[in-house]
Parts: C-alpha cells; sequence; structure tokens
C-alpha cells in the first residue's frame, strides 16, 4: 500500500478514479471503539475489505453485527463517542480517516454516494424534490441554475421515475416509498460518485418494489461502472444482486468471497448457520389437515372514514373478505403494506369492530358479541404482535405480563404465576427470569414472552401479526420452530400473517392473498406457490429476492 | 434507578437546585425549633435594620414582629400550599388528560372545551374570583390554586395517552380482555407518568408565587406567616424600609429556583439521549 500512501494534493479535483488498482475502496484493518458503557469493546475489530470498480460488494449480518457502522466509519459519520481507533480506509489513494473535516465533506456525495434504509427520514419534507437533488450541485459545482433543472430532470428520468417534471417539483410525502428511494438514488448518483454505499435501501419496502429498486441499482451500476457497497441483512438479496459477499457478526469479519462461493458453499460455521435459517422458498411436504372449521369468516369488511364532514375519505381497508380457518391448521395471510392484512387479524381479535359480515368460531358469531361476552371470549382467539419492544409493557415483570391474562379471567394469583412458569418452560424461556423487566431480554425472547402471554389464557385459535418480521434470520428461524412444535403440542390453530412469502411456505398450511382489502387468491401452499393462478400473486413470487436460489441447507429440518 | 442517580448528580444545576431545596425543606422542619412562639405575635420594636439587634437578627416588620421567625414558618406554609395544590392540580389534570385521551371522540371534545374555558381565562384572574366567592382561609386558597392550574397537566397527560392508546403492549392488554380502568391506570398511566411528574415541578413552583401574588394584595389567609403575607405587609413601607419586602423575596426566589432547577434536572435525568445538547 506503499503507492496509496502518498497523499494526493488537497486540491485534486473529484474526477473518475484513474488507478491501475482493481480496488477502488480498501478497508485495512479498520478498527472501531465503542463508548466504555457499551455491551462490548468494538464496533468493528481489524476489518479488511476490498471494493473493486464496477462491483457489488453485499456486506451481510445479523443486527449489531457491525455492518452499519461500516459505512458510517468510512465517510466518517459515526456516531458520537464511537471512534475509529486503528486501520485505514483508502479512496483514490487516500486515506479518508486521516482527511481533514472539510476535505471529507467533498468526498462525501462527490466521490461516495449514500443511500438510506429510510427515505421518508432521509429526505427533508419541507422541500421539494428537485430543490434537494438541486443542493448536491450547487455544494459541488459551479453549474447555473438552469443547467441543474437540467441535470435533476435527466437523473429522474434516469431513475425511472414517472413524469419527472410533476418529481422535481414534488415534496417527499407525495411520493410513495419506493419513488422515495429512486429520489434518493437520484441523489446520490448525481455527481456520478466512483463509490455508493447503500444501507439496507430496501428494508423498508415492499417486495415488489425491493425487486424493482434492486433492479435499478444494478442498472445503473452495470451503465455508470459504479462501485456499490452494499449492506444488507437479507440473504436473498444478496443472491439477488451480490458480485462478492462479505459476512460480519459481532464486528468481525468471518467470510468474504465471490458471491457463488459463499452462497453455495459457506466455509464459516456462522455463515453457515445463518445461511441454514434462511427459509426455502419451496414448501415442505404438505400436513394432513383436518376438515372441519374452527373460524369462519363470511364478507367481512372494514372501512375507515377520515377527514372533517365535507371531504371524507374512505379507505376500505378489509372488504368482503371470506376465509376459513380449519382446527389444527395454519392459514397465512400474505400481501403487502396497506393490503390489509393487519386490519384483518385486528378485526377478528376484536380490537376493531368490523362494519359488515360475520366471523363465526364455533358456532358463535363474535362480531356480534356484547361487551361482557367478548371479554370472557378473548381467551379463546389470542394475538401474537408484530414489535417484540412494544407489545411489552415496560413497566410491567415479564411474570406479570404472562400471569395477567389468567388473572383477570378470576384465575387465582398463585396458580396464574405457576402456570406463567410452566409456559415459561413451555416456549423456552428460563422459568428464573420471571421477576425480570422486558427491557432485559433480547427480541427473541421478549417475542417469546409475547407467546407465553397469549398462550396463558389457553387460546383454540392463535392469531400471529407477522409476529419473526421485526427478528434477525437465526432467531427468526427459532421463533418458527417453536410455533411449529407448538401448534402441533397444544393443538392451536394459527392465523398467520406475513409480507415474507419464505416465511409462508414453511409454517402454512393454506395461504390467502390479500391486496388492497381483498383476497385475490386461496389455496394449500403447494397450489398458491407451485402454480399461482392470479397475476398479483405471481408477480409478488416474481419478485422475492433470490428466488433462483435455494439455500444449500439440509441440517434445519423442516418444521 | 442508579443511573438516573448519576445521571442527577453529573448535572450541576440541578445540584444546586436540590440543595436549595434542601435548604427551604430545614427552615420548614426546623422552625418550632428555633421560633417556639407564634411568629405572629409581637416580638418588639416595629422596623428594626436586620443584624442591629442580636434577639432579632433579620429585624422586625411594620408592626413588630420577627421576619427571621416569619421566614422559617413561613417555608411551611409555602411548602404545603406548594404540595397540595400541586397535589389538586395534577389529579385533577390526569384524570381529564387521561379520559380524554383514551377514549377520543366526543368526550374527548367536551373535555376539551371545558379545558380551554379554564384555560383562556388568565388563571390569576380566574383565582381573584374564586377567593373573593369562597373566602381567604388558607384551605380554600390552596384548593383555589389547584383548581386553577390543571388545564397543562390535562393536555400533556392526553398527548401521552393518544400516542401511548394505540400502542401494541395496549392492544395486547385488550386483547387479554382486559377492562378500560385497568388499561387506563395499570397499563397506560405508568408509562404517561414522567413528564407529567416533571411538570409538577412546574406546577409547584407556580402555585407558591400565585399564593404570595395573592398575599400582596391582601387576599390571602391573613391569620398564617406566609412569605407574601410578609411582602404584602412590607408594601407600604417599600421605599424606605425596603429588607421587610425584600428579604421574603429573596425566599420565595431560592424555593422557585429550587423547585425548577430540581425539576429540569429529573427531567434531563430521565431522557439521557438530550444530555449532550
Amino acid at each position: 500500500m506503499s503507492s496509496a500512501q502518498n497523499v494526493s494534493t488537497a486540491h485534486a479535483t473529484a474526477t473518475k478514479a484513474v488507478s491501475t488498482r482493481d480496488s477502488i475502496l480498501s478497508l485495512r484493518g479498520l478498527t472501531v471503539e465503542l463508548p466504555p458503557d457499551a455491551d462490548r469493546r468494538h464496533a468493528l475489530q481489524n476489518v479488511s475489505l476490498d471494493l473493486e470498480a464496477g462491483r457489488i460488494l453485499c456486506v451481510v449480518g445479523e443486527s449489531g453485527s457491525g455492518k452499519s457502522m461500516t459505512a458510517g466509519a468510512i465517510l466518517g459519520l459515526l456516531p458520537e463517542h464511537v471512534n475509529a481507533t486503528a486501520g485505514e480506509v483508502f479512496f483514490q489513494g487516500r486515506n479518508l480517516l486521516a482527511l481533514p473535516d472539510d476535505e471529507l465533506r467533498s468526498v462525501r456525495g462527490a466521490g461516495i454516494g449514500m443511500i438510506f434504509q429510510e427515505p421518508m427520514t432521509a429526505l427533508n419534507p419541507l422541500r421539494t424534490i428537485g430543490d434537494q437533488i438541486g443542493e448536491m450541485f450547487t455544494t459541488h459545482t459551479k453549474l447555473s441554475k438552469k443547467e441543474i433543472e437540467q441535470r435533476v430532470l435527466a437523473l429522474l428520468a434516469d431513475v425511472h421515475l414517472p413524469s419527472p417534471e410533476q418529481a422535481i417539483r414534488a415534496y417527499p410525502h407525495e411520493l410513495s416509498g419506493g419513488q422515495r428511494q429512486r429520489a434518493m438514488i437520484a441523489m446520490a448518483l448525481a455527481l456520478e460518485p466512483a463509490v455508493l454505499i447503500a444501507d439496507e435501501p430496501t428494508t423498508a419496502l415492499d417486495v415488489t418494489t425491493q425487486a424493482q429498486i434492486l433492479h435499478l441499482i444494478r442498472d445503473l451500476q452495470r451503465r455508470k461502472g459504479t462501485a456499490v457497497l452494499f449492506i444488507t441483512h437479507d440473504f436473498g438479496v444478496v443472491a439477488e444482486i451480490a458480485d462478492r459477499v462479505a459476512v460480519m457478526q459481532h464486528g468481525v469479519l468471518v467470510e468474504q468471497g465471490e458471491v457463488d462461493a459463499v452462497l453455495n458453499h459457506p466455509v464459516h460455521p456462522y455463515t453457515r448457520a445463518l445461511i441454514a435459517a434462511v427459509p426455502p422458498l419451496l414448501p415442505p411436504p404438505a400436513r394432513a389437515v383436518s376438515q372441519d372449521i374452527i373460524l369462519d369468516l363470511q364478507h367481512v369488511s372494514k372501512t375507515y372514514r377520515s377527514g372533517g364532514w365535507r371531504r371524507r375519505r374512505v379507505t376500505h381497508a378489509v372488504s368482503d373478505v371470506s376465509l376459513s380457518l380449519p382446527v389444527g391448521g395454519t392459514l397465512g395471510i400474505v400481501g403487502e403494506s396497506g393490503s390489509g392484512k393487519s386490519t384483518l387479524a385486528r378485526c377478528i381479535v376484536r380490537l376493531l369492530k368490523i362494519d359488515q359480515g360475520q366471523i363465526d368460531f364455533q358456532g358463535v358469531d363474535l362480531a356480534k358479541l356484547g361487551k361482557r361476552a367478548q371479554r370472557t371470549h378473548t381467551r379463546d382467539v389470542q394475538m401474537v404482535f408484530q414489535d417484540p419492544y412494544g407489545s411489552l409493557n415496560p413497566r410491567k415483570r415479564v411474570g406479570e405480563l404472562v400471569a395477567q391474562g389468567p388473572i383477570v379471567h378470576g384465575v387465582p394469583r398463585e396458580q396464574a404465576m405457576a402456570r406463567a412458569r410452566e409456559l415459561f418452560e413451555l416456549v423456552g424461556l428460563d422459568p428464573q427470569s420471571l421477576h425480570r423487566y422486558p427491557h432485559e431480554f433480547s427480541g427473541g425472547q421478549r417475542q417469546r414472552v409475547g407467546l407465553a402471554r397469549a398462550l396463558a389464557l389457553g387460546p383454540k385459535i392463535l392469531v400471529a401479526d407477522e409476529p419473526v418480521s421485526a427478528l434477525d434470520v437465526s432467531v427468526q428461524a427459532q421463533v418458527l420452530d417453536l410455533l411449529a412444535r407448538l401448534r402441533v403440542q397444544l393443538g392451536l390453530s394459527l392465523l398467520f400473517i406475513t409480507h415474507d412469502l419464505r416465511v409462508a411456505a414453511q409454517i402454512c398450511d393454506r395461504i390467502a392473498v390479500m391486496k388492497d382489502g381483498r383476497v385475490v387468491e386461496t389455496g394449500t401452499v403447494a397450489e398458491v406457490f407451485g402454480a399461482p393462478r392470479h397475476p398479483y400473486t405471481q408477480a409478488l413470487l416474481a419478485a422475492v429476492p433470490g428466488r433462483g436460489w435455494q439455500p444449500p441447507a439440509a441440517d434445519r429440518a423442516a418444521a | 434507578m442508579r443511573d438516573f442517580l448519576t445521571r442527577y448528580r453529573r448535572n450541576p444545576a440541578a445540584v444546586v437546585g436540590l440543595f436549595l431545596l434542601l435548604g427551604v425543606i430545614g427552615l420548614a422542619l426546623t422552625a418550632d425549633l428555633f421560633f417556639p412562639r407564634n411568629p405572629l405575635s409581637l416580638a418588639g420594636r416595629p422596623l428594626q435594620w436586620p443584624f442591629t439587634n442580636p434577639n432579632l437578627w433579620l429585624g422586625t416588620d411594620q408592626t413588630g414582629r420577627d421576619i427571621a421567625a416569619q421566614i422559617f414558618h413561613g417555608a411551611r406554609v409555602s411548602l404545603v400550599i406548594g404540595l397540595i395544590a400541586t397535589v389538586i392540580s395534577i389529579a385533577i389534570g390526569v384524570l381529564v388528560g387521561a379520559l380524554s385521551g383514551y377514549y377520543g371522540g366526543w368526550l374527548d371534545d367536551a373535555l376539551m372545551r371545558v379545558t380551554e374555558a379554564f384555560q383562556i381565562l388568565p388563571n390569576f384572574l380566574l383565582l381573584l374570583v374564586l377567593v373573593a366567592v369562597f373566602g381567604s382561609t388558607l384551605p380554600t386558597v390552596i384548593v383555589a390554586i389547584g383548581v386553577v392550574s390543571w388545564p397543562p397537566a390535562a393536555r400533556l397527560t392526553r398527548a401521552e395517552f393518544m400516542s401511548l392508546r394505540n400502542r401494541e403492549f395496549v392492544e395486547a392488554g385488550r386483547t387479554l380482555g382486559l377492562r378500560d380502568a385497568r388499561l387506563i391506570f395499570q397499563e397506560i398511566l405508568p408509562n404517561a407518568l414522567p413528564p407529567v411528574i416533571v411538570y409538577a415541578s412546574v406546577i409547584m413552583s407556580v402555585a407558591i408565587l400565585l399564593e404570595s401574588a395573592l398575599a400582596f394584595l391582601n387576599l390571602s389567609d391573613p391569620n398564617v406567616p406566609s412569605w407574601g403575607n410578609l411582602i404584602g405587609g412590607g408594601r407600604g413601607v417599600l421605599r424606605v424600609q425596603w429588607y421587610v419586602s425584600a428579604i421574603p423575596g429573596v425566599a420565595i426566589l431560592c424555593t422557585v429556583l429550587g423547585v425548577s432547577l430540581v425539576g429540569q434536572g429529573v427531567n434531563d435525568a430521565l431522557n439521557p439521549r438530550l444530555r449532550h445538547r
């Protein structure tokens, strides 16, 4: 690296890298130290990476692996009290860690562009898209107003935003999530940077939008020859987009190599475990499911009305949905955000009142019950929530949270606590931890607490609203296995709501696909995944990232 | 809890506030020890300057009462007024805010109109009206102060409830079959309370100031040795014997400052992310 240390002059213009070396951005022994009160000493430890010109390097890891810190360290955008203490980051022959602030600023945006996870918060809500992209030019170049507008229009056309003339004057809230991310990409690419860093750019997006954005990034990268450092937690995305892969665990780079080698022949045990935890898209052999129906929805509709009394906006969140859940079976409801799947779940547990239709549970129409009867019926239908952090009251001990349900239904306290203890064992938690508070548990453990709480009332039906989507892939696999075990052990019928088709394929017996509040297709998993009939189902399946790649795992038996 | 104390201790302003407040509490606790006599009884020649008479080291007011004794006993009155009025106003505010924020709809509309009715009147004016109508004994003054200062607490609680009522842990409670009262008081309220508690310190300072303002206008209870009464009494001799009003003024300043700094310190210690601003 002796030639690289030959620091170029401060007045070097940020043009395309003219380098004989293949690697355009290289990290050498990068170590980032955390403040003393953190749970570990280093955010990154001795990380060495090479990003080659014109290729896509995916950095994969679970939460806390330090993958986002890597991006932050490169651009000098680390949180307060977190500093790079050793190593170098070479970009176009300069060590970025040693650059003074004002020189680093000229690298940011011009030399290295960045896209963030959440385009809504990364964009300023009070300024138009055109204004914000134009700012890239006013900061880094001396173009005239007219020229800037021309460039911005060209960029917006480049990222395939429909009608760039309108988009340039639009405010962020007027665009959809996918469009905002396109605008962010346009902004990042405005000055044709040699390197683009993308930090989970598609995580907040729906699967079909995600497929489009991935395609766009791939396409732009090919056309402009940009090198892309792509940070993600999703192996499907890796399979879709990467040329090279680097796997991180606890701030250490455990494995890197060409995409085919890492995905199909992983060497490091951690990589193997991670890949084994990725649910395959192929459904396991069908289980025998009873013909009897435990829950029958007939023409259920739920409409939201908002706004004032003159210009009311009416949203048909759920319209005319008829579904049935067999005894002991698992019905998956899949769909993108806004499809009404969560609203439907909340209607079934009666957090929401339905406008029309009936919810028939063993001959009783749950929708018509009075308040008192409803409370006694809550024990039959219980819910597991999505957010392991938000669904547990932070000011109550977990034992109390689990025992609370039985107690309000008249079980004596002693007995309820004993039951909570049993349930903790059942869901794989230490019964000794009953007296702890939710914040002392990890995400996966909290989700188990939530499950124990739902099971405490001995429900016949469990409604699970995206129970694993906030969890890391390895934890997700454990929780799914637990659910699969419990439904057999306790004879539960499961209503499983998810946006993740891979997860749905693994746990569901039947699947209902929802779009805009309607069920567009139902069938067994094999039918829906094998021969989808509705064009929307086909589009959803086609959009699953890495659908062409089958994780080479045999150790995780199909549940 | 230990984290909380460490963070609190790191904030110098908060520590100063705590000492001021402890000082005032000290005055109140030792009042009977140092001044066992009725502080409103005649102690000597009127209008003696401070530090001229070793027995009456803060001097006497225009009717010959010991100023030091009134300061010590007045600390009790001020703290009692501050505490009880605060409890009253927080109780009303939390109840109104909780119901309003939890149920929404017409109940929210109705309660908020009532709250606004209280808010559009300057609260001192309203206080004057209440005292004029119900008389100016200490209990009525305290209740009146509590009754005029709850609207902001209600609005704060309402906002907290509105953001908390649709959290998943509340929905989870609902799916378990919990009754509304349980959801409101056991699930949501403990999570909504911290900002309200911090706001209580503001109410407490305002309550103490309101009482002094009433006393300055001779509308507070004349039969208790409050700091406000002392200031009000000194009004007539303000141009020459200014110390009669100034000494209790300083006492009020210290109390209000102490309470506010402690409130601010508690707030900062509860929100560690704001520390580095």
